[in-house]
């Protein structure tokens, strides 16, 4: 049952992560993203999923898909009934779902971010409405199938396991708030594992949308840089297994990190716009330390939210500076959309992963075209390729509406 | 577990800005008019709609700086959740935390097609005023600017099963004391893009529109006495499990947990739609109680329907004309789930 449930226990349960799936504009894969993200490389290039001949922008960090999807029980016809992000979602899961070596699953959550879901196909909905009223072929497809339940479906059944889905869009800080209610669930005793991430793929709507607000960088994305002049955006997913630490060390699996805080906040200054002074930020920031049991001096690493837009990253500088107080001077903070731009509802499961490789493989990602800081910034912008000894890394995540999340990451060693 | 309590209820529908309105329509048991879409694009004519009256009086809420562009969806659920919120004694309102989940399915679909429509004609002329309000956040974002405390949000995306996962997300939050107060908030706009999609499974089916509210709490509330006493498992559809096995199964556990064998009210999502009722109606055929079908009076609400639904059961508890009611949400493509509350007299 849903609800009623057992109380809490009364010592919080520890959460690990024992399966990653990875897939943005860098490559599909933890192995290929990591060398790119410890290398910082940047995936943009001119986009070529739809026409963007009349925008002011003209790239986007798009993902390269393998032709042939991994085998799983979705035969050929079900397969296709998978839009461009939903292939990515499937990628990545079953990347995790492999990492992991779960066994099929009855009763196992999967909670995902998405703020668009399978967008491309309800985009395709509405031109073949007015371009061809008469036929009506495929409109039923299209109309089912662009629905992110539905995509979600899909892949518990590639998977094979089978549980509640819930999908979470809190703009982009959906990816983010996915992962932290999937650790709540399992913190609280209400299930021993889940299935969460993030996924959204580029689509014309919300690429228009964007650089209607002429918040696209026309340049190139350079977050918490002075001559930021927007954001970039980029597709993909991310999904990460939790389960309690207990199970993970039952049956000996790899661990490649443990999740030790979360917390979400609501910023009412604006739909669009965060606090000036980054009063939610830094509020959201002290609640995840707190559920945590860590200070800012213990945080080694932060993984920004870091749009490139000025009143985003001004925001979070702010935030971040007063927040750590005199640790901030060295505190290396980054955001790695300045590598594969901002993928929205994936961003903050995206960025989750990052945060584990860092934490894994002891290295921090640059923002390689970073060259002059905000004054803000009382920070350390990462901006070359450097190894490092971190222990504990905070990964931040905000969105339209004001729904923020911060996630913190341990190395598991 | 916290044992979790209803404080308030708020609804929009074809029936007007109230819970009252809504019941009134309800009672009369008459489908209430459908009209005709206007504004179509050439493919869609001939599209029909239940939609929501304009108000009797302009709601004083809509003068907010923060709604002066919003679109229908936030005004239907601004006015449920405040509703929702209205009964309660402003004591017990002081110094607390609210959290609130909104929940919707096609979501804010107009400004969406608006949008999309002026990206397609000209990129560069594409609103900005309209892209933010097409998210699927954004109804969540100003009700928490208009209702006082709300310290904890979230916006969820899904078939209507989803209404009861948001209970559930809720009872959560308030078992953990995370919040004092819950407000769980179903609501759709139309749109004849909606109502054309529908059309595509089930030509006898009529689109509505609105919201449903219901604000839960830990503590029991004089004015209504009513509890939440379950939600089940979420039966998810497969290719081996279509929604007949799972709405099947959803009954079956309801049956189960049920301290009450007796057959009181049930509050259903059958639409005059035998299309799509089909699952549904195979489980609860042998239902010997009551049976209360909002959407075969005010039309198929999609997540304002599922709200709806929880919303009128709730309400047919407070007003003491049963002493427990099943709500059974079997959705179109992910799941389905149900729910009991209970009149609670001990609480009054």
């Amino acid at each position: 049952m849903l609800f009623p449930v057992a109380s809490s226990p009364q010592d919080p349960v520890r959460v690990v992560v024992t399966g990653a799936g990875i897939v943005t504009a860098l490559g599909a894969g933890w192995r290929s993203n990591s060398d790119g993200f410890r290398a910082g490389r940047t995936g943009f290039r001119p986009v070529t999923l739809f026409d963007v001949s009349r925008q002011r922008a003209k790239t986007a960090a798009e993902a390269d898909l393998p032709e042939v999807l991994p085998q799983t029980r979705l035969d050929s016809r079900r397969l296709g009934r998978l839009d461009r992000a939903g292939r990515m979602l499937l990628l990545a899961a079953h990347e995790a779902w492999k990492q992991a070596g779960w066994a099929p699953a009855e009763d196992l959550p999967l909670i995902l971010g998405t703020t668009a879901g399978g967008m491309m196909l309800g985009e395709a909905y509405f031109r073949r409405a007015l371009e061809n009223p008469v036929s009506r072929r495929g409109q039923a497809f299209r109309a089912v199938c662009y629905q992110p339940q539905v995509q979600a479906r899909l892949v518990m059944e590639a998977l094979n396991f089978s549980g509640p889905i819930s999908i979470v869009s809190n703009a982009c800080a959906s990816g983010g708030n996915a992962i932290g209610q999937a650790w709540e669930l399992i913190r609280s005793g209400q299930t021993t594992r889940a299935v969460a991430g993030g996924f959204d793929s580029l689509c014309e709507m919300v690429y228009s949308g964007f650089d209607s607000l002429q918040a696209l960088s026309t340049t190139v994305c350079r977050p918490f840089d002075v001559r930021r002049d927007g954001l970039a955006l980029g597709e993909g997913s991310a999904v990460v297994m939790l389960e309690t630490l207990e199970g993970a060390s039952r049956r000996g699996a790899n661990i490649l990190g443990e999740i030790i805080g979360y917390a979400s906040s609501i910023d009412q200054h604006h739909l669009t716009q965060p606090h000036p002074q980054g009063q939610t930020t830094k509020s959201v920031m002290k609640s995840a330390c707190a559920s945590a049991g860590v200070d800012a001096e213990d945080i080694g690493y932060i993984n920004a939210h870091g749009t490139g837009t000025v009143l985003n990253d001004s925001s979070e500088a702010l935030a971040i500076t007063e927040w750590a107080g005199t640790h901030a001077g060295s505190l290396p903070v980054s955001s790695t959309k300045a590598n594969i731009g901002h993928l929205l509802g994936a961003a903050g499961a995206v960025e989750a992963v990052v945060c584990l490789m860092a934490l894994r493989e002891q290295w921090l990602p640059p923002e390689i075209a970073f060259e002059i800081p905000d004054p803000a910034c009382k920070f350390p912008v990462v901006h070359q390729p450097q190894d490092a000894r971190v222990e504990v890394a905070l990964s931040n995540s905000f969105g339209f509406g004001g729904v923020n999340a911060t996630l913190i990451f341990r190395r598991w060693e | 577990m916290t044992r979790i309590f209803v404080a308030g209820l708020g609804a929009v529908s074809p029936a007007g800005w109230t819970v009252a309105a809504m019941r009134e329509a309800l009672e009369l048991g008459k489908s209430l008019p459908a009209q005709a879409l206007v504004d179509l694009p050439v493919s869609s004519t001939g599209l029909m709609a239940r939609l929501v009256p304009a108000p009797p009086t302009r709601p004083e809420f809509l003068s907010h700086p923060r709604l002066r562009r919003t679109s229908p969806i936030t005004h239907y659920a601004a006015s449920a959740a405040l509703e929702a919120m209205a009964g309660i004694q402003p004591a017990r309102l002081e110094n607390t935390r609210v959290g609130l989940i909104v929940c919707v399915q096609s979501g804010c679909v107009q400004y969406s097609c608006r949008f999309y429509d002026e990206a397609l004609k000209n990129p560069a002329t594409a609103s900005p005023l309209l892209f933010p309000e097409t998210v699927h956040a954004a109804p969540a974002s100003h009700i928490a600017v208009l209702v006082k405390n709300i310290t904890l949000v979230t916006s969820q995306v899904g078939d209507p099963s989803c209404f009861l996962l948001a209970m559930a997300q809720g009872a959560q939050w308030l078992d953990e004391k995370r919040v004092d107060f819950c407000l769980v908030i179903g609501a759709e706009e139309p749109n004849w893009i909606t109502a054309d999609a529908l059309r595509l499974f089930d030509r006898t089916t009529c689109i509505s529109a609105g919201a449903g509210a219901i604000c839960l709490s830990r503590e029991p509330d004089p004015s209504f006495g009513v509890e939440l006493t379950a939600i089940t498992d979420a039966h998810t559809y497969s290719f081996v499990k279509g929604r007949g096995r799972a709405a099947l199964a959803m009954r079956n556990q309801l049956n189960d947990h049920s301290d009450n064998k007796e057959a009181d009210l049930l509050c259903d999502g059958l639409g005059n739609s035998p299309q799509v009722d089909r699952a549904e109606l195979a489980a609860w055929r042998d239902w010997p109680g009551a049976r209360l079908s909002p959407a075969c009076i005010l039309g198929q609400g999609l997540m304002a329907g599922a709200a709806w639904q929880c919303v009128a059961a709730c309400d047919a508890l407070a007003k003491r004309r049963f002493k427990t009611a099943k709500v059974s949400l079997v959705g179109f493509n992910q799941q389905a789930i149900g729910a009991e509350f209970q009149a609670n007299d001990t609480s009054r």
